[in-house]
């Protein structure tokens, strides 16, 4: 068991024909995903590596029954490429674009409103089943088939938490990027409920970062509706208030959205904090010993 | 991306919202031209980026032209330290005359991107020409919301709520639901991120009009606005900032001797807090991002380097997109280039780990190699010690 994608997954690349999409597909096929479609509009009829390419969404999906996409297009693009895949009523949409303008997002949401397609960032690594489907750019052989699942606003610091799971011999259940942008598809609370109703996870692993509240609305989801084990780690207490820590969405604005706080939030709602990044891995394992 | 006052206002101008007749100006002699031909009382203010100038001394009331003279000598280039924290000094590059109004009311009216709703906010107090975050945390119900819907955009109904709800006279919400829609078009038209009207007054004359503008743009929207790229004022970041910028690379410079380079921002903030938790503290946030190549890690490198704190660097990189080769390659090419001075402690995991270590190895470099990120960070702390 697994949430999101897994072996029925079917996948289509939006912007399968620019550098990262074309080493991404590749990389993602290599691991076992079942690539399905490219998508890049004037190069319908043409085809990557074997992969036939499409001039839209909704033709791709016609042809190939593609039941996810995942989108590499350029930030000026992005957002109109997660609205044609919307239309197109694909129930799952990765947005793997770093540097999607706020307002288009603003756009995207109200679009996505009542919409049935679930949209995992922008700017975020993507979404991984091990062993079973990896959609987006997370180095696959770090990952190993198993029962805790990790959640994170950013991308390398995911890597980090499950190789140090993987390491220890704990396996994941599914990894999701959300993203590190202030406005993103799914959210923390969003991912929680899933793994919470999700067979295949035991636990979970939830990293994230100084600016919004998104962390808080996670610990207030935590203290209510979770009885599976949250180990939690928040980055950015060093960080310094009204600068924009690499990711758009981090940023301390008007005194709010400190990595303080937020751990506090977390320790009210029963989450185990990893007193340093280096120690997830080592965190969730000690969770793990005491609840047997 | 942060920009002047004057530089605000004249957008808004172009949108129709009502600002004070004022001029930019970069000598005395134009200060005090200005401050003749827009008349007597007027105020000089310097143009800085940080907030707080009034508190500052940065904000003159004139009455004569000697006066203005004086104020302008003050003002123009000077070091202006405001009491925000952790915002720098800036130096005052023109200043910002305007015809003294006869104020009648101050109020606060502002616009961010909310990311709770995912939407625009319009945020509106009778609590003006104050800090707006102190009446956010101490009396949140003087603070009036709007959302605005991004299929129809700021509805006149919204104004009108909001109008009312600051207590305008009746003949004033039609100028004042006029005011809010050409900010909010501005707004959005030029995608901004944060745009403050603080005071927003009403004057005698029952006329509204922006007396302060603060305007700040969504980096990432940039690329569509070539116009107000050319806004931005580098005197007002730190240099090291800018010369990272150009390489695409995300640097901020901190107070600490440890320099950090690290790919990808979560994992950079991780490292800086887990070199504090080793009893060091980091001397910048360096993200070299997913897609670097060898130039752009020796242009890291060599920022990390020009800067005089640093008295260890810990290079921490996950591997992803980013290969632990390219990385090493990198490496060696700007310690070749620059000189090493200081102690170098990398810890490498991920894609190509292997060849990375192997590159590091031949370069006959003094490196101090961690075998993880709490391990590099204490390894680190202790060079730095030295």
């Amino acid at each position: 068991m697994s949430v999101l994608v897994g072996r029925a997954t079917r996948v289509l690349t939006q912007g399968i024909t620019g550098a990262t999409g074309q080493l991404h597909t590749r990389l993602c096929r290599e691991y076992g995903t079942q690539m399905v479609a490219g998508v890049t509009p004037g190069r319908g009829g043409t085809d990557f590596e074997g992969i036939p390419i499409f001039d839209t969404v909704a033709a791709a999906v016609r042809a190939t029954a593609a039941n996810a996409s995942v989108i590499y297009v350029p930030p000026a693009g992005a957002a109109d490429a997660i609205m044609e895949a919307a239309d197109a009523a694909l129930p799952l949409v990765v947005c793997i674009t770093e540097g999607v303008p706020v307002l288009d997002m603003v756009r995207v949401k109200r679009v996505l409103e009542g919409s049935s397609t679930r949209l995992i960032g922008p700017n975020c690594p993507g979404v991984i089943t091990p062993g079973e489907c990896k959609i987006g750019i997370m180095p696959g052989y770090i990952h190993k088939p198993g029962r805790v699942a990790v959640v994170s606003r950013s991308g390398t610091l995911t890597y980090e938490a499950v190789h140090q799971l993987t390491l220890l011999g704990i396996g994941q259940s599914t990894c999701i990027g959300i993203g590190g942008d202030p406005i993103i598809g799914t959210g923390f609370v969003d991912a929680l409920r899933l793994f919470q109703d999700d067979a295949g996870t035991d636990a979970v692993i939830l990293i994230g970062e100084i600016g919004g509240t998104a962390e808080e609305e996670a610990a207030a989801f935590i203290a209510e509706h979770m009885t599976k084990p949250v180990v939690a780690f928040v980055a950015g207490q060093t960080a310094p208030k009204g600068k924009r820590m690499g990711h758009a969405g981090a940023i301390i604005a008007g005194g709010k959205g400190t990595a303080a706080e937020k751990m506090e939030a977390f320790r009210r709602a029963g989450v185990t904090l990893a007193p340093s990044p280096a120690e997830l891995g080592a965190t969730m394992q000690a969770v793990l010993k005491g609840k047997r | 991306m942060n920009i002047h006052e004057h530089q605000a206002k004249d957008l808004l101008r172009r949108y129709g919202v009502a600002v004070p007749d004022g001029q930019a100006c970069f000598t005395v002699d134009e200060a005090v031209a200005a401050a003749e031909r827009l008349g007597f009382p007027c105020v000089v203010k310097a143009q800085i980026h940080a907030g707080g100038r009034g508190k500052a001394g940065g904000v003159k009331l004139v009455r004569d032209a000697a006066a203005a003279r004086a104020a302008a000598a003050e003002l123009l280039g000077k070091a202006l330290v405001t009491h925000r924290p952790g915002r720098r000094a800036g130096w005052c590059a023109g200043s910002w005359s305007s015809r003294g109004c006869a104020i009648a009311r101050e109020m606060y009216l502002g616009m961010v991107v909310d990311r709770a709703s995912g939407r625009v906010t319009v945020m509106a107090s009778t609590e003006g020409g104050v800090e707006i975050e102190e009446v956010a945390a101490k009396t949140p119900e003087k603070i009036l919301r709007e959302t605005i819907d991004p299929a129809v955009g700021f509805a006149a109904y919204q104004g009108r709520r909001l109008a009312f709800g600051l207590g305008l006279a009746k003949e004033q919400v039609g100028p004042a639901v006029g005011f809010m829609t050409a900010l909010a078009r501005c707004f959005v038209e030029s995608d901004c991120s944060l745009a403050e009207i603080n005071p927003l007054v009403v004057l005698q004359s029952q006329k509204l009009l922006a007396l302060d503008a603060k305007i700040g743009f969504d980096d990432n929207a940039l690329f569509r606005h070539p116009d107000l790229r050319e806004l931005r004022d580098p005197s007002e970041e730190d240099p090291r900032e800018t010369e990272a910028a150009k390489y695409d690379l995300s640097y901020i410079a901190l107070e600490g001797n440890i320099g950090c380079m690290v790919n990808g921002a979560g994992l950079a903030m991780a490292t800086m807090d887990t070199v504090k938790a080793a009893g060091g503290m980091p001397a910048n946030f360096l993200d070299v991002g997913g897609g670097a190549d060898a130039k752009k890690v020796a242009a890291a490198f060599r920022i990390l380097l020009s800067d005089p704190a640093v008295k260890a660097i810990f290079i921490n990189i996950f591997g992803g997109i980013l290969r632990c080769d390219v990385l090493a390659e990198g490496v060696v090419q700007a310690a070749r280039e620059v000189g090493l001075e200081v102690p170098l402690v990398v810890r490498m995991e991920g894609t190509n780990v292997e060849q990375g270590k192997k590159i590091l190895a031949d370069s006959k470099l003094d490196i101090i190699t961690a075998s993880d990120m709490l391990d590099g960070a204490r390894k680190a702390v202790a060079a730095a010690a030295r």
